[in-house]
């Protein structure tokens, strides 16, 4: 198993037009994933081409979900029509939307994840790599990549990763892969204040997946979300868990690129954060060079 | 973004919270002019406009102490203002550089109240929002006038908060319980709920990240007033605001993060002597925190975003050596979908353009990675090449701190 998402998700993309989502449209299909739709309003009819492969563009997320089968979207939308992106998911129900836009306002995320409560979709991002379940080919092709995250560093296996950051991600994947250790589901869920899904919820989803053995976490400073995943990993949590938190040197009050990634008090400090991992059994990562081996030291795969 | 605490209060007024009236100017020559226009009789505050707090208690760099002051006079108001006026003001948040005062802001000064126990008759506002719950909370509190981190650690019993379902917005009953909170009762209950219901119309019409309003009083006769503003907007949503862009000052923001934006790089400069340039913004805090981790000091957050173009590569070495600390540069790439040979082809024109004569460490990684590195090794340029984080990061520093 994997979370989440499987080898044969089927994948619509919103923005499947625009040079951004075109783009990852074409390494997705390239990677082997089940790119099966576009949605572009106004487009409806005609036909994305890559490789051979014939992708339908269809006018509305619940269209592209009908005639597909579509359970999972891609979003690319620019940030000022990046909410309704994703509200129209949540109208066709589908199973997972995974906003990739950078810089949506939070006034319009605080709108959405409030229209979330009570729907079926779980929302991933936005401001997010999205997530990749590797494949068994080769370079771990045939897996299902959403988003803007290299398939090739993958290789399944059975380290779940969640993180906020995008590159930061890859570097603990590509460590992983390198020392021969694969991934059942990496996930970015984002940097940005307001997200659809915490390290929590991630969290939980590695700990019931059969196939995942051990967890890497990374984060960094600003908020509490991964003060919260660690202490209910100390509680309930069955796998190994090694983490990392970016920020150690950046100043107060000073937002460092991810629009979450800002010090606002004693309790969201990266020295704060690791003393409560420590303290929740989680092996730390002195450097992000470190990430692998510090799970490694507790899990021997 | 940020703006002056006169903009916020003609905001304020736009959206009907109350405030003290006020005059702001830019040059001595209008100064009597402002004055003519308020009610001096109760006295006037004269204010120094900079985007940094602590202005009451700070020293301008000529020695002259407070940028904020009151005067029983219009002759004092005058002498104050054209002491101010012009000169840096060095504050605790300001750094020892201090600010360019370039805006004064002439206030009537309100008569403020006493409550019974004889204590000044202060309060604390703001809205903001709660990360956890992803909603707007209002925070209020009896103790005003005072760092409302200093009243949460030692007096958290006195923050009260409520939190705003956006679905519905601000309810009556809510800012009732403001009120409440607050111990106020008659006229001043009303004034009291009138004031945060159009606060939070604020708040959320404009994208604010953050309203504070702290003092918040209650004048002798009677009057509910905001007598500080701080107001800082959601950067992603001033798309829709032309009129808060307008508000913008770039005196008050630094030259080198403002070009860097001209080119869609993130920079933030820091302390240290080691430069970065770096993908991503978890890759970039991460690339600091190693530096530092292997005993050398980051001079700055750089992050150019998911791609590195040689255009981008030689805005940002050019950033970076506009600060004279550096004395060494570590390039960390995390390749993924870009050619890392591509990335490398920039490095070098980049470093060719701009003379660059500092140790230069370039770690790449990602797609394509060996022909980067024979690009980078065949330049005949004299960069060194990291083969981890870990390894690049000693590197640099050992090139830095042994030079």
């Amino acid at each position: 198993m994997s979370i989440l998402v499987k080898e044969d998700t089927r994948i619509l993309v919103q923005g499947i037009t625009g040079d951004f989502g075109a783009r990852h449209a074409r390494l997705s299909l390239d990677y082997g994933s089940q790119v099966v739709a576009g949605v572009t309003p106004g487009k409806g009819g005609q036909v994305f081409e890559h490789a051979g492969k014939k992708v339908p563009i269809f006018n509305t997320v619940a269209e592209a979900a009908k005639q597909t089968g579509a359970t999972v979207s891609a979003i690319f939308v620019p940030p000022p029509f990046a909410a309704d992106a994703i509200l129209e998911c949540f109208d066709a129900d589908l199973d997972l939307a995974v906003a990739i836009t950078e810089g949506i306002p939070v006034r319009d995320m605080v709108r959405a994840k409030r229209a979330m409560a009570g729907r079926r979709t779980r929302l991933i991002g936005p401001n997010c790599p999205g997530l990749v379940t590797p494949g068994r080919g080769d370079k771990s092709s045939g897996g299902c990549r959403i988003g803007i995250a290299p398939g090739y560093i993958h290789k399944r296996g059975n380290v779940g990763v969640v993180s906020r950051s995008g590159t930061l991600t890859y570097e603990a994947v590509w460590q992983l892969t390198c020392r021969g250790k694969g991934q059942s589901t990496c996930v970015g869920i984002g940097g940005d204040p307001v997200n659809g899904t915490s390290h929590l919820d991630v969290i939980k989803l590695f700990n019931d997946d059969p196939e995942t053995e051990a967890i890497i976490m990374i984060g960094e400073i600003g908020g509490n979300a991964e003060v919260e995943a660690a202490r209910w990993i100390k509680q309930h949590c069955k796998k190994p868990v090694a983490g990392f938190i970016a920020g150690a040197t950046a100043p107060a009050g000073r937002r460092m690129g991810h629009a979450g990634a800002v010090i606002g008090g004693a309790e969201d400090t990266a020295a704060a954060k690791i003393k409560i991992f420590q303290e929740c059994g989680i092996s730390v990562a002195a450097t992000p060079s470190d990430m692998a081996d510090a799970l490694l030291r507790i899990w021997k795969g | 973004m940020n703006i002056h605490e006169y903009q916020a209060k003609e905001l304020f007024e736009k959206f009907g919270v109350a405030v003290p009236k006020g005059v702001a100017v830019r040059s001595v020559a209008e100064f009597e002019g402002a004055l003519a226009k308020i009610d001096t009789a109760g006295g006037i505050m004269v204010k120094s406009q900079i985007h940094a707090g602590g202005r009451g208690k700070g020293t301008f760099t000529d020695g002259f102490k407070g940028g904020v002051k009151f005067s029983p006079t219009k002759e004092k108001a005058l002498e104050n203002a054209k002491a101010m006026l012009g000169n840096t003001l060095v504050t605790a948040q300001t750094g020892p550089e201090g600010r360019k005062v370039q805006t004064i802001y002439f206030t009537e000064a309100a008569n403020l109240g006493k409550r019974p126990d004889g204590r000044d008759d202060e309060y604390y506002l703001a809205i903001l929002l709660d990360r956890a719950t992803s909603c707007p909370v209002i925070v209020a509190s009896t103790e005003g006038g005072m760092e409302i981190e200093h009243v949460a650690h030692h007096t958290p019993e006195k923050i009260f908060k409520v939190q705003v379902d956006p679905a519905v917005g601000l309810q009556a009953y809510q800012a009732r319980q403001i009120a409440f909170a607050l111990g106020f009762s008659g006229d001043l209950f009303k004034q009291c709920v009138t004031l945060v219901t159009k606060l939070y119309h604020f708040y959320w019409e404009k994208d604010c990240a953050m309203v504070e309003v702290n003092p918040l009083l209650v004048t002798k006769e009677g009057k509910l007033l905001a007598l500080d503003a701080k107001v800082s907007f959601d950067d992603n949503a001033l798309f829709r605001h032309p009129d808060v862009v307008a508000l913008r000052d770039l005196n008050e923001e630094d030259a080198k993060e403002i070009e860097a934006s001209k080119y869609g790089l993130s920079y933030i400069a820091l302390d240290g002597n080691i430069a970065c340039l770096v993908n991503g913004a978890g890759l970039a805090m991460s690339t600091m925190d190693i530096i530092q981790h292997f005993g050398g000091s980051p001079a700055n957050f750089l992050d150019v975003g998911g791609g590195a173009t040689k255009d981008q590569v030689t805005a940002a070495f050019k950033i970076i050596l506009g600060d004279a600390n550096v004395k060494g540069i570590l390039v960390n790439i995390f390749g993924g979908i870009m050619d890392c040979n591509v990335i490398a082809t920039g490095i070098i024109e980049a470093v060719k353009e701009t003379g660059l004569k500092l140790p230069l460490v370039v770690r790449l990684e990602g797609n394509n990675v060996e022909a980067g590195k024979a690009t980078l090794a065949a330049s005949g340029l004299t960069i060194v090449s990291g083969d981890s984080m870990a390894d690049a990061a000693q590197k640099i520093v050992k090139l830095v701190n042994h030079k």
